[in-house]
């Protein structure tokens, strides 16, 4: 078990180039479930094959339990990695795999055996181990590229993102799996993924990473409700925030925040002073022409534009369960109201989050 | 004629050039061999014997043709053991990136581009025994005796030595070209998920990467067997199989008996004893052939 902490980690690969990871400044804590999450080229990889001992730093340090270990290679930084290929050993069987970590540390035959077997059983594989990794599915390649990662007890975990090769249902119970997994063995994992579905349901917390900067670090709620940035706003959320200019500052709210008056009328709380402007208060009150709607089944996004006041004309999009029966025909405009307190302001040119803002 | 009709026909009509040209300059010419081999053709005979065994047990009890099939296995294993060393360093060296690799790539590459007979006619004045610049260089730094400085080319052990390493030089390329494209189709995942799983560069070159190439090196020896069997070019070129023999190899023999001395049956007799030889060695190589397609 160990924590990870790298130090204003820079990478540049290109002299004058802009650095893939700038001046990168994280820290684990123990037995952790940490998230890099961004786009890709978001440098999430290349800090994490830093970490592995791939990729060489540029500048910074990076510390594991609390050791410099810029000089060390992999094998002396005593982790563990799951590569997004899984790069098992195509030549050697599933037993030949996991225990390849163990003949590298030197271990001795009867032990070696006993680890492998426990690894498998860990991860319900025990009936493959004379398999070859080509005659197994996605999902039993995963299996066998995790075993290999735990069966010498790493300190550290690092996955890069081990689920995208699995089909879309498979990668949900593999999700599952995954993180209870990683709750029973507690070690430290960093685990590398562009799917913020993913970052939000697994991790303890998530590193919001773009352009090789860390933009926000904070449990998934956090990033998601109090996004730091406009990046970490729209990057987050799927349909994203919607984001509006209003002259000095940049106003932003979560399609699901934003929904119909009626919606609201059937609710105790109805404010008695909901107005056609804008204006400081419990709700902000706003005239929402319909564009189209997309039915998805559990929920309905609505596409659409602000009418009047200083938001006319600014599109924006509004999610709300199916189960709220309303019909919002095409080119209808609807009363539409967001909670104030659902508001977001950011910088107008920095992006950054900033004071609330009077809108009238 | 009907569209399914049409390609019955075309496919056979498509291949029949390759047949023909097999059949041509390969199956008549083996038939021929096997025909003399079993007769008593000379050159400028006219007649046609049919002898039997007679050809192969005059072959077998010559102490020449026992002297080069030793030679052609010492020739061939040697120089493919070289090659296969040669090949896996250099291949090694050139799958990183340096400045100038390009450069030296195409300096590896030159051996085999260039042909192997102005290649060896240029070994040949580097090992003379009166010009050879090797000698002139260990004369000048006083490593060999001025008087009698070795003779590549004229003692038998150092004769073979020369013969292999000039074969090894032309093949080495080859070789080269072929293990640095198995390198290279490893992905770049394994060697490193190797290196996190703490393997050291032996462990690493020894059970992961070399076994992983294994299809591909297999093609590139099993080539190379083959070439270096038959070949003869550079043991005619640099030492015409001698001194006394020493350095005859079966292609080579089977030429100067054959050609040279005009006795077709007796030459065409040595060159089918690598026949059943080669046939091993093609099968091999179609079923590794097989088999790295199929992983």
């Amino acid at each position: 078990m160990a924590i990870v902490q790298t130090r204003a980690l820079t990478k540049v690969f290109k002299k004058g180039e802009l650095g893939a990871v700038n001046s990168v400044d994280l820290e684990s804590r123990e037995g952790e479930f940490l998230v890099l999450l961004g786009p890709s080229g978001s440098g999430k990889t290349t800090l994490l094959r830093m970490i592995a001992g791939l990729e060489e730093p540029t500048s910074g340090e990076i510390l594991i339990g609390g050791r410099v270990v810029n000089d060390m290679t992999p094998r002396e930084r005593r982790i563990a990695m799951v590569f997004q290929s899984y790069a098992l050993y195509p030549h050697l069987t599933v037993f030949g795999n996991i225990v390849f970590p163990l003949k590298a540390q030197g271990m001795e035959k009867g032990e070696r055996q006993k680890k492998a077997e426990w690894a498998a059983g860990l991860l319900g594989i025990g009936h493959l181990m004379h398999r070859k990794p080509r005659e197994l599915s996605g999902g039993e390649r995963q299996r066998v590229a995790l075993a290999r990662a735990i069966v010498r007890e790493p300190a550290l975990f690092l996955l890069d993102e081990p689920l995208s090769n699995l089909d879309a249902k498979l990668r949900a119970s593999a999700r599952t799996e995954l993180e209870q997994f990683q709750r029973r063995v507690a070690t430290t994992t960093i685990y590398v993924t562009h799917d913020q579905v993913e970052a939000m349901a697994m991790g303890d917390r998530v590193v919001v990473m773009n352009k090789g900067l860390v933009r926000q670090i904070g449990t998934p709620a956090e990033v998601y409700d109090e996004p730091a940035d406009t990046f970490v706003a729209t990057f987050l959320g799927s349909p994203p925030m919607n984001l509006i200019d209003i002259g000095e500052a940049t106003v932003g709210f979560r399609p699901e925040h934003f929904f119909p008056v009626s919606h609201l009328a059937g609710q105790a709380a109805v404010p008695a002073d909901m107005r056609e402007d804008a204006r400081v208060g419990p709700y902000v009150p706003l005239r929402f022409l319909i564009s189209h709607e997309e039915y998805l089944g559990a929920e309905r996004i609505l596409y659409g534009k602000l009418e009047g006041g200083r938001f006319d004309g600014k599109p924006a999009v509004s999610r709300m369960s199916s189960t709220h029966g309303a019909v919002f025909e095409s080119g209808s405009v609807h009363a539409f109201a967001v909670r104030q307190g659902d508001l977001k302001f950011f910088h107008r040119e920095q992006g950054t989050r900033t004071q609330p803002v009077p809108l009238s | 004629m009907s569209a399914l009709g049409r390609q019955r026909w075309l496919g056979p009509a498509m291949f029949l050039p390759a047949i023909l040209y097999v059949v041509a300059l390969v199956g008549v010419p083996f038939v021929l061999a096997f025909l003399y081999s079993v007769g008593d053709v000379k050159v400028g005979s006219v007649g046609y014997h049919f002898v039997g065994l007679a050809n192969f047990k005059s072959v077998l009890q010559s102490p020449t043709f026992l002297r080069s099939l030793r030679n052609s296995f010492v020739f061939t294993i040697a120089s493919q053991v070289l090659v296969l060393l040669g090949a896996n360093i250099l291949a090694m060296a050139l799958k990183n990136v340096f400045p100038g690799r390009r450069f030296v790539r195409f300096l590896i590459l030159l051996p085999w581009v260039a042909p192997v007979s102005i290649g060896s006619i240029g070994w040949k004045w580097i090992l003379d025994s009166l010009y050879s610049v090797i000698n002139w260089v260990l004369i000048r730094f006083h490593l060999v005796n001025e008087f009698s400085p070795p003779m590549y080319l004229g003692e038998p052990k150092l004769a073979m030595i020369s013969v292999i390493l000039v074969h090894t030089w032309h093949m080495l390329p080859f070789a080269t070209v072929i293990i640095l494209a198995g390198w290279t189709a490893i992905p770049k995942d394994i060697p490193e998920a190797a290196s996190v799983d703490g393997a050291r560069f032996f462990r690493r070159l020894f059970q992961i990467e070399l076994p992983m190439m294994l299809p591909i090196i297999n093609v590139a020896v099993l080539f190379g067997v083959i070439f270096t069997f038959t070949d003869m070019t550079v043991v005619y070129i640099l030492t015409r199989g001698g001194p006394y023999d020493t350095t005859q190899v079966l292609p080579s023999q089977a030429f100067f008996t054959g050609i040279l001395g005009s006795d077709l049956a007796e030459g065409a007799a040595i060159s089918l004893f690598l026949v059943p030889l080669l046939v091993v060695v093609a099968w091999l190589m179609l079923r590794t052939a097989h088999k790295a397609e199929v992983t």
